[in-house]
């Protein structure tokens, strides 16, 4: 399978089972959109490669190298299911009070609550018991807020620490937080300890007020953003300023920028997942497609000039990305990831957590529950019908399993408006990465 | 006249022996919460 697209005036083509790019001038763009016409509608490609002359010579070529037209692997193979991440909800309890939020409030559904130290190091304890030969393992401190329960997250560092070289592990951390409360000490620990730091922020002022809002029903964007300057500014370590779009701001290529121009050099701001009044629809996908090009042109001037920044969303590393193992299986729920909740209680990702029938087991318990975990090993690009003939495939796997489940009730059916804009970003992430390698030689 | 310049040859047909190992980063814990993108992560034997 190929797919051909433009960026920035040049045309490209992909190569979907090696990941292989090419760049065509404007007589090789018609000629390999006219095969891969053919090839869709699963014509004979080598009949027509024969017309003869020099550019079918040069697509032929590439085709018998193996870098254009090449067949799926017949024996690719499955990945492992080895639980290594663990998202640990140490606070179903939030000081903020988002309208957008999948936890509703923090709570998850359920009771306010903090995980204690006991639970937290019975995560710990089940993470390792679950991860076989697996050395990286990977906590994120989440909640609601968890840096509600600072003393727990605390405790759960020291005490993974003094056990993983005994085990022959190697734990990483993250907090994901929103930032409203940060003391000097947390700045202090945090910055020390974690390996990646991911703070919400939505964009402008009256973009993140619109939404981010305390209990109390303020904005908090003013606390927010002074504290994760405090926080990140200086950090040498891995970053993200992360936040939502909606459509209420389409044009969210100006927060995107507005997150750059705090400072922060690691951006992510994604679409909603929602069927609330803010959903993203059909009818805004042109909106945002365009917006997304606005971004990308901004985006490669910055980093041209020496002022640029990362967006999540563009970035594709076309030489030392994952393996295609990596890519079958999305970003591992329930096989690789999974989620526990204050009470013990394990889910295949934070977005499950407190779903009737997606309850894995518990740390206290041993062992997963097979029929769940059944459910997410089969949930791959293989098997998930809308992606076996997708371009993308390799590079979203499936796209969110919470996603597909929220939006059609199915973790296998992709939630289709979530694949536009994502087949949208991918063109511009390849199309920005390659005109970059090209200028670089 | 070339009309193709290979900008880069994938290698997602490596063999898969040399892949799968599983020490890369979930992409969950990176930045990513609801619009899953694997092709941003980086494969850790690459990194080192």
């Amino acid at each position: 399978m190929i797919h051909t697209f433009t960026h920035n005036g040049a045309g490209f083509v992909l190569d979907v089972e090696t990941g292989s790019v090419h760049m065509l001038d404007g007589e090789a763009f018609e000629a390999v959109r006219r095969l891969e016409q053919i090839e869709k509608d699963g014509g004979d490609i080598d009949a027509a490669l024969k017309e003869g002359g020099p550019l079918m010579e040069e697509i032929s070529a590439l085709k018998s190298e193996g870098l254009l037209f090449s067949p799926p692997d017949e024996d690719a193979g499955m990945p492992e299911s080895v639980v290594k991440a663990m998202c640990l909800h140490l606070a179903h309890d939030c000081n903020l009070r988002c309208d957008y939020c999948f936890a509703k409030g923090g709570a998850f559904a359920g009771r306010r609550e903090l995980m204690s130290a006991q639970t937290a190091k019975a995560a710990i304890d089940f993470l390792i018991s679950v991860s076989g030969k697996r050395r990286n393992l990977e906590i994120d401190f989440f909640g609601g807020e968890p840096l509600l329960n600072f003393e727990v997250l605390k405790e759960t560092v020291s005490y993974a620490r003094g056990i993983e070289a005994e085990h022959g592990k190697n734990f990483r951390f993250t907090v994901t937080t929103n930032a409203y409360r940060v003391t000097d000490e947390m700045k202090e620990y945090i910055n020390k300890e974690m390996n990646n730091i991911v703070v919400s922020i939505d964009g402008r002022p009256h973009v993140h007020d619109a939404v981010r809002k305390t209990a109390g029903g303020r904005g908090s964007y003013a606390r927010v953003a002074e504290n994760a300057k405090a926080l990140l500014l200086n950090r040498e370590g891995e970053y993200y300023v992360r936040g939502t779009f909606t459509a209420d701001n389409l044009d969210f290529a100006e927060d995107v920028l507005h997150v750059a121009d705090m400072g922060f050099s690691g951006v992510s701001i994604e679409p909603v997942v929602t069927t609330g009044a803010n959903a993203i629809k059909e009818e805004h996908l042109p909106a945002i497609f365009a917006e997304y090009d606005r971004l990308a042109a901004e985006y490669a001037r910055r980093r041209k000039n020496g002022s640029g920044f990362t967006f999540f969303h563009f970035m594709v590393d076309l030489g030392a990305g994952p393996c295609r193992l990596k890519r079958v299986r999305g970003c591992g729920a329930g096989t690789e990831y999974i989620a526990v909740a204050p009470t013990g209680d394990i889910y295949p990702c934070h977005q499950f957590v407190g779903k009737s029938g997606y309850r894995l087991g518990s740390v206290y318990e041993t062992g997963l529950e097979e029929s769940v975990a059944k459910r997410f090993e089969d949930c791959n690009i293989y098997n998930m019908e809308d992606c076996k003939n997708c371009w993308a495939k390799y590079y979203c796997s499936g796209g969110c399993a919470a996603a597909n489940y929220n939006i059609n009730g199915d973790i296998q059916k992709p939630y289709r408006i979530g694949c536009e804009m994502q087949r949208k970003r991918l063109e511009i992430a390849i199309g920005m990465a390659a005109l970059e390698r090209m200028e670089d030689e | 006249m070339k009309h193709i310049k290979t900008v880069v040859k994938g290698s997602l047909k490596e063999k898969k022996e040399k892949t799968g190992c599983g020490e890369c980063q979930t992409s969950c814990q990176s930045a990513c919460k609801t619009s899953c993108t694997l092709a941003n992560q980086r494969c850790e034997k690459k990194i080192r």
